[in-house]
This record gives structure tokens, sequence and C-alpha cells, in this order.
């Protein structure tokens, strides 16, 4: 989604996913400790992210989802920052659904694209800086002064004469003043919150049981389903027989919906165990012969010519003919689930004119419409609790709402309040994955080890295509997601090409943390590397001399390298391999310290990764995404992959699915560049180097060059044989 | 009816001795801390202690540990130096598998009061997080571990 931010909101509207509107009501409080606190008498409230009670406490109500990424915190320190408020009276709650909370570039209620910071800085700080100037002019008001003469200061208005009421005490009198048009921002240089690192909010609920997910939701009479769907993408039910099933103790009803069959129960063992009863005779639809070999094959033989063109300056074709030395290689990345710790489910409560959602989501206004529509209701009928999410990933922003829509489905069919729990095998095997992609590129060099070509094929299925925001995104029939970060090669190349086939499978694939980037880096990271290494040059030096003009990415690279001792001698059998890229406005650099034993497993040690993401809000929150997005993209390198036979996925849960677990987790180093650029993203930039990275790490090691992701132990293992 | 002591508290059940403990919990005792991440041992989200042993809730039939002290997440007090070099460390992300991770670091400390890194190893690799917050982790096991001794 990293390019949606450069649209313009004008062209989301045209899109028409942005449909109908909302009240503000029905706030949800995803922390237990603040949920039985009653609301004060009196609040003054100057805007929708904002609310003061006559008690001193703040509520601010965030738009965005909070799924680890530390926006809870890192919002609320904009806000603050501008409001002066006491941080310990702050409470948080989500935001329901209405156009105040959507997305300032998106048109719609959405937590993505590594874009809640960015997009949100200038708005948040005003609402804050509103509050605190209405609040000190009735301040003043009541004590008949200038308002120049006082001043706002952690939940307290201050007069030079010694006079001071709290916020709490100027609620009322404040709600009565009209709202000012401008205000003053303060000087960043001044900030005392903004850029310091503090303490996530939401840290305590998280260790004491009390912070409520989606599976978490509790209503009286709620019911559990299970849904049994179809082993192929593209198949349905063609009979069912649901006797077995019907006699397990605890189970309800079942019902057909469009995903398949559901076995609605009084609690998730009975559904389970009525699930495995269930007799379905199944249609595959086109996709029951699916096979990743024939897969690979067929997009193999594509990325041998040259698709639509996305990029292309000079002569690449010819200049990789007449280069004094040539090198070509393919790579591919597989499949991948996002598998978050929560598995999907969405909690509904459905009436005749009324229902109500609590799922953790990351893409409300397009969920909240989508269960309209099944429900039979207007939207603003429709009320979406936000809870946290136990990991999202950009699984909980699917276009297709899938896992709500199915839970209106089989609520419509309950008549009672259900919850949908997806078990992990469901999840893994539900779709919705990281496209498998193919890539070829050539490269050419001068007799001098100059980088004079450079043509870079890329093969795989688009995930905007057929969804409500093709006609902004898909351009040329090129989807931007598919060739980010290959398209804008920062190297200085002066022949370069870069293309795209789009392919059309029914396996259905969504934005996967850092989209396009968690393939094209390693491609184009891994290949600099084999030109360096060809053109006889150090891979920091050869990658240096070629971003001149890229000053930021120099500056991280040159940071990570130093850090790293980059040239430095290391114990035995370590050795190094770097990486640097761009993705959703920041910049990240990082070196891998790797060693591989006689059977070809990795063992990744220690990371040092420099960021350059513009103006911070809270360093510590960085510090802990870089961390977070190496390990996930880590367990990306070394393990994942979601494969197929006869259609049906092979993997179903984390022995088939393995993750990085403790054992495999290397040290971080994080290095932040001091900046003063427009923020950039953070949730998901420190993901696409950490393949690459090490990759090249393991070049350095064995000389076996991993093209493909998962590395493979098994290649390894020979080339290390052969070299 | 199934006689369960959690937390210190005891409660008589109506289910089947089959069902796994972690749905008795979740469902019965509406004490929702302990997560649902795999249901096959996999993943550690369920971990709860039993007698004091981390076990994984998921696979546990309630019939097991009938009688048994069972303790969950919430049953660990606030002031538990795990917790507290958790909160110390900034540990959690979205938070979702923590629980099942502070279980199983509690137990390690039991066992080990002053853990290696190889300890560490061995008594956390059973627990996944998808956020990747393991350096954090090890930093406050360590941190735990010290704040223990000088208590
Ligand atoms: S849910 Fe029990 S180990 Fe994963
Ligand atoms: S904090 Fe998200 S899975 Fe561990």
């Amino acid at each position: 989604m990293s390019e949606i931010i450069k649209l313009s909101r004008r062209d989301f509207l045209k899109t028409g996913a942005v449909l109908g509107g909302g009240l503000v009501l029905g706030c949800y409080l995803p922390f237990g400790n603040s949920a039985g606190a009653a609301d004060p008498a009196t609040t003054f409230a100057p805007n929708a992210f904002i609310r003061v009670g006559s008690d001193d406490t703040v509520t601010l109500i965030i738009n965005k989802s909070e799924m680890g990424q530390g926006v809870y915190t890192s919002l609320p320190m904009l806000i603050a920052e501008e409001l002066a408020c006491d941080w310990k009276m702050i409470r948080i709650e989500a935001a329901p659904v209405d156009p105040v909370y959507n997305h300032t570039v998106f048109g719609l209620q959405v937590t993505g694209g590594s874009t809640s910071v960015r997009t949100e800085w200038e708005r948040l700080s005003k609402a804050g800086a509103t509050a605190r100037e209405m609040l000190v002019a009735a301040a003043a008001k009541q004590w008949k002064v200038d308002p120049a003469t006082c001043r706002a200061e952690n939940g307290f208005v201050l007069h030079s004469g010694g006079k001071k009421l709290s916020y709490g005490q100027l609620a009322d009198r404040t709600a009565k003043l009209p709202v000012p048009k401008e205000v003053r921002l303060k000087d960043p240089a001044r900030y005392t919150i903004v850029g310091k690192p503090r303490h996530r909010l939401d840290s305590p609920a998280k260790i004491d049981g009390t912070a409520v997910f989606g599976i978490d939701a509790q209503l009286p009479g709620l019911l559990t389903a299970m849904v049994a769907r179809p082993p192929v993408f593209g198949g349905k039910v063609a009979s069912f027989t649901a006797d077995k099933a019907k006699k397990v103790p605890g189970v309800v009803d079942v019902v057909q919906v469009p995903s398949g069959v559901a076995v609605i129960a009084t609690g998730f063992w009975p559904a389970k165990k009525g699930r495995e009863l269930l007799e379905i005779v199944w249609d595959d639809g086109p996709e029951g012969g699916l096979a990743t070999p024939a897969l690979r094959e067929r997009y193999a033989s594509l990325a041998q010519s040259p698709g639509l063109v996305a990029r292309k300056e000079g002569e690449p074709a010819q200049a990789v003919r007449q280069a004094a030395k040539q090198l070509t290689a393919e790579f591919e990345t597989p499949f991948l689930a996002h598998a978050p710790m929560e598995p999907l489910n969405c909690c509904v409560d459905l009436k005749s004119d009324r229902c109500n959602i609590w799922t953790g989501t990351q893409f409300q206004t397009v969920d909240r419409n989508s269960a309209a529509e099944v429900a039979g209701l207007k939207p603003e009928q429709v009320h979406l609790h936000t809870t946290f999410l136990g990991g999202g990933f950009g699984r909980r922003a699917n276009p297709a709402s899938d896992f709500v829509r199915e839970a209106v489905h089989v609520a419509k069919a309950a008549g009672k309040p259900v919850k949908v729990i997806w078990t992990r095998d469901d999840d893994m095997k539900g779709g919705y994955y990281r496209p498998f992609w193919y890539d070829r590129i050539s490269a050419g060099l001068d007799d001098t080890g100059n980088l004079t070509a450079w043509q870079h094929t890329i093969v795989g299925q688009s995930i905007i295509a057929g969804t409500p925001f093709e006609a902004a995104m898909v351009k040329n029939g090129i989807d931007e997601s598919s060739v980010e970060g290959a398209a804008e090669i920062p190297y200085a190349i002066p022949n370069l090409q870069v293309d795209l086939h789009t392919t059309k499978l029914l396996v259905p694939v969504l934005w996967w943390r850092s989209v396009g980037h968690s393939h094209t880096a390693f491609v184009v990271e891994s290949f600099i590397d084999e030109a360096a290494h060809a053109a006889g040059k150090d891979p920091f030096a050869f990658r240096r001399a070629l971003l001149a003009k890229h000053p930021r990415n120099r500056g991280v690279l040159e940071l990570a390298a130093a850090k790293a001792d980059w040239g430095k001698p290391l114990p035995a059998g370590h050795s190094r391999g770097i990486a640097v890229h761009e993705s959703f406005g920041s910049f990240i650099a990082q070196v891998a310290e790797v060693s591989v034993d006689k059977k070809g497993t990795i063992k990744v040690h220690r990371v040092v990764c420099a960021i350059d993401c513009g103006r911070i809000v809270n360093p510590d929150t960085i510090r802990a995404q870089m961390e977070s997005g190496i390990v996930f993209g880590l367990s990306a390198a070394l393990h994942g992959a979601i494969t197929f036979k006869n259609g049906r996925v092979e993997q179903d849960n984390f022995d088939g699915y393995p993750v990085v677990r403790m054992n495999e987790s290397p040290t971080i180093e994080v290095h932040i560049m001091p900046s003063t650029e427009p923020p950039g993203g953070v949730g998901e930039p420190g993901v696409p180097p950490i393949a690459p990275a090490v990759a090249n790490g393991v070049f350095a090691a064995t000389g076996v060059r991993l093209r493909t992701l998962p590395f493979n132990t098994k290649t390894l293992q020979d080339g290390m044989g052969k070299g | 009816m199934i006689p369960l002591n959690v937390n210190g508290k005891t409660y008589q059940v109506d289910v089947e001795p089959e069902v796994p403990l972690l749905w008795v919990i979740r469902e019965q005792l509406k004490l929702t801390g302990t997560k649902f991440g795999c249901g096959e041992g996999l993943c550690g989200a369920c971990t709860v202690h039993v007698d004091g042993e981390p076990i994984r809730s998921c696979i546990t039939p309630v019939g097991d540990v009938r009688g048994k002290k069972i303790v969950t997440i919430e049953g660990i007090p606030v002031r538990h130096p795990v917790k507290q070099a958790w909160l110390a460390e900034e540990v959690s992300q979205c938070g979702y598998c923590q629980p099942g991770q502070v279980m199983s670091a509690v137990a390690l400390l039991k066992k080990h009061p002053k853990p290696t890194d190889g300890d560490i190893d061995s008594a956390m690799s059973g627990n996944i997080c998808r956020c990747g917050t393991y350096p954090r982790i090890r930093i406050a096991i360590h941190r735990a571990a010290g704040a223990k001794k000088k208590g």
C-alpha cells in the first residue's frame, strides 16, 4: 500500500470505495481497566479525537488500529505534545466508523501502508492545539486576563499571577466557547514529548489479561461457529450431510453459507468436533490441479521475455548485449501466509435494524460497508467495534472483507449473536497470501566493473486487480505494488528496464507486511551484490558509489556499515552481508552477521540496522518495529512457504509453516539517523532488507548464492560440497 | 462436574473431560487472558501453570487437571518481577502471545533463578511471537532474574 499515499484523495473517492456515513457513538474501550470507569458528568470535546472530562480524564479517540505497531501511544504523543495534558490521565478509545476518522489520503478508515504517523501528524497536532487554546481562552475569560499571560502545562492552565485551574475544572466552560479556525502549532524545537522515548499506554493491559482482542469479545448467549471452507480456491460445496455433526452435544445448528458450511455451537470445542464430522462433497473448480512445481515452470517461462514496461532508461537490451561482462540470474519467492498470532475471528450481534460487530480489523469502512450489504442494513446501522489486533501484517485489511462478510452470513443464519473463530489451519489455508513471485535479471558491466545495464522482469499476481482500488492503483496494466522497490531502484545505472507479467490465479492474494518490497528488495539487493562480486568490488563500496544521488540511502548504508565494523575481522566461520532499501518513506540498511554449518543450516548471530525515517515520534517504537520487521522477515527468509499440491495448500500449522523462535532470534542493534525530513513509516520497512542481507552474508561465508526463498538447506549443502 | 482450582479459586464446571483446559478457562471461567494460537501445542499462547509446571492448555484435557493447582496470567501479580521487567523493557507489541510468554518465563525463573541464554532458548522456544519480541523477552528475563536476586 505504500504507493497509495502518493494518490490524491479524489482518486480514491472516484473508486467508489467510500460509502455512507455514521454516527459518533458506541465507542469501544479496548482497555479492561478503563471500561468500567463512569464517564464524567461534563466533557469538553472540541473535535472527534479529544474529550476532556470534569474529572480531569483526557479521552483520546484513536482512528488507527493497534496491532503492535504502537499507534495507541505514538498518536496520543502527538496530541499530548500540543494539548499539554497530564499523560497519566489519558484514556484511549478505538474510534467508531465515521468519515471524520478517515485516512487523510486514502479517504476511508484504514490502518496500513505504514502511514499512521505520517498522515496524522498534522491533524492530531492541530486537534491538540485547538483544545489547548480553548482551555487557555476559557481560563483567561474566567480570570478576566489576557490569554497571552496564561500558559498550559501538564493538565492545568496557569496564570503568570499564580492562578491555576485544571482542565477538568475548565471543561464545562470551555465546551461553550467557539472552536478557533486557526491554531498555532509548537515549534518542533520545543517539543518535550514527541521525539523522546515513552512507555506504551497499552503495555499493562497486555500482560494482565485484560486487553480485549476480537477473540475475547463476550456477549450474553454468545454462540461459537466454525466454517468448513473449500480445500481448493474457487471451489464450492457440491453437497453435504450434517447428521453426525448435529449429534455432537453442544452443536446447535449446521448451515450452508456462501463460503462453506458453518457449524454453530455453544463453544469452540463442540463446533470443532461437529465440523470434523461433516460429510461434504466439494466441487474443486478450475484450480483443482494447481501445483507449485508447475506454477514455477509457468512463471519461469514467462520471465524469459519482457512484460509491460514499468520503467525504462536508455537502451538496456542493447547495453546488456554489448557489455564486457554479462550476468543473469533468476529468483523465486513463495506464497506466504501472514499467520498473525491471533487467528482470524469476528463476533456479530445482528438484529433486524442494527448490527454490532467486534473484530480486530485494519479496514473499518470497507468491513462496515460489506457487513451492511450482507445484513441488508444501511451502513449507519452497522456498528463496528475495533478491538486490539493480535497481529495484522496486512491480513486484517482485506478489500473482500472475507472474515467479516462470512461472520454476518453465519449470524443471519444463527439468529443469535455468534462469534466465528478460525483455527490455525483455517487461517493458514484461508488464502490472501503474499503472491508467489518469479524474477529474472540481467546486468552488464564494463571492463572497469561499472554497472552499465540492468533488465529486470517480474512475474506474479496483482494484489489490487479486481478490488475497488484497481482504477486508482493499476496504471496502464501495471499494479504499482507489484514493481515497487524494483522500478525505483536508486542505483545509478544508465540503461535500465523493469517490466511486469501479471498472472491470473484463483489463489487470493493480499498485501503482506511491506507488500511488493517483500520480494523486490530480496531480488534487487541480492543481485546488486552479485554484480559487486562480478566487478571484483566490495559490496558496501560498490553500492555506496552508485548512491551518490541518494544521500539518505547512502547515509544509512554508511551508518550500518560503520556500526557493524564492516571490513573488520570476525570470529572464524562468521561473515557479513549488507543490504539497503527504501520503503514507505523510510531508508534502512542492515548488516547481518551469519555462519553456516556443514549441514547447510544458517545461523544469524547479529543484525545491525540503521534507519532514517525522518522526524520521529517515539524512538523506542522505532527500535521495536525494526526488531519486529527483522524477525518477521527472517521467518520468511529461513522458513516460510505456502505450497500447493492438487490445488490444496500443503501447510496447516506452525509445524509445516515454521517461524523464527527464540533460539533462532539474532541480537539486533538499531541506530536511528537524526533527521528533520518528513516522517516515514516504521511498521513495514524493517522487513525488506533482512533476507538479502542474510543471503549476501551466506554468499560471503560459502560462495553459494541463494536465489530462492525460503533458503534451502539442501541447495546450500550441495553448493558447499562443490566449492 | 469437574472440580477446578484456578488462581486460588475453586470452580465446578459442567463439561466433558476431553475438552481442552484452554476452552474451559476462556469460555466457562471467562478468563480470556490465556490465548488460542495453534491448538496443537506448537505456539505456547495457551501456556498456564499446573502444579507449578508450564503446560499447553490447548492440548490438555480438562479431565486431567481435576483438583490440581492451575495458575493463569490473571493469577500472576502485577508486582511479579517478570511482569515488571516486561513493562520496563517494553516487550509487548500486539500483545497476543505475551500472556503465554510471561507464564513460560515465570516458570523458567522458578527453575533457574539465574538463567543462561541457553536456558532461555530451551525454555522459551516453544512460545512463538509473530511480532518478533524475542530480543526484548531475553533482556527482560535477565532483568527479572537480576531483580529477583536483589529483592
Ligand atoms: S494454542 Fe496451545 S500451544 Fe498454541
Ligand atoms: S507481541 Fe504480537 S505475537 Fe508476540
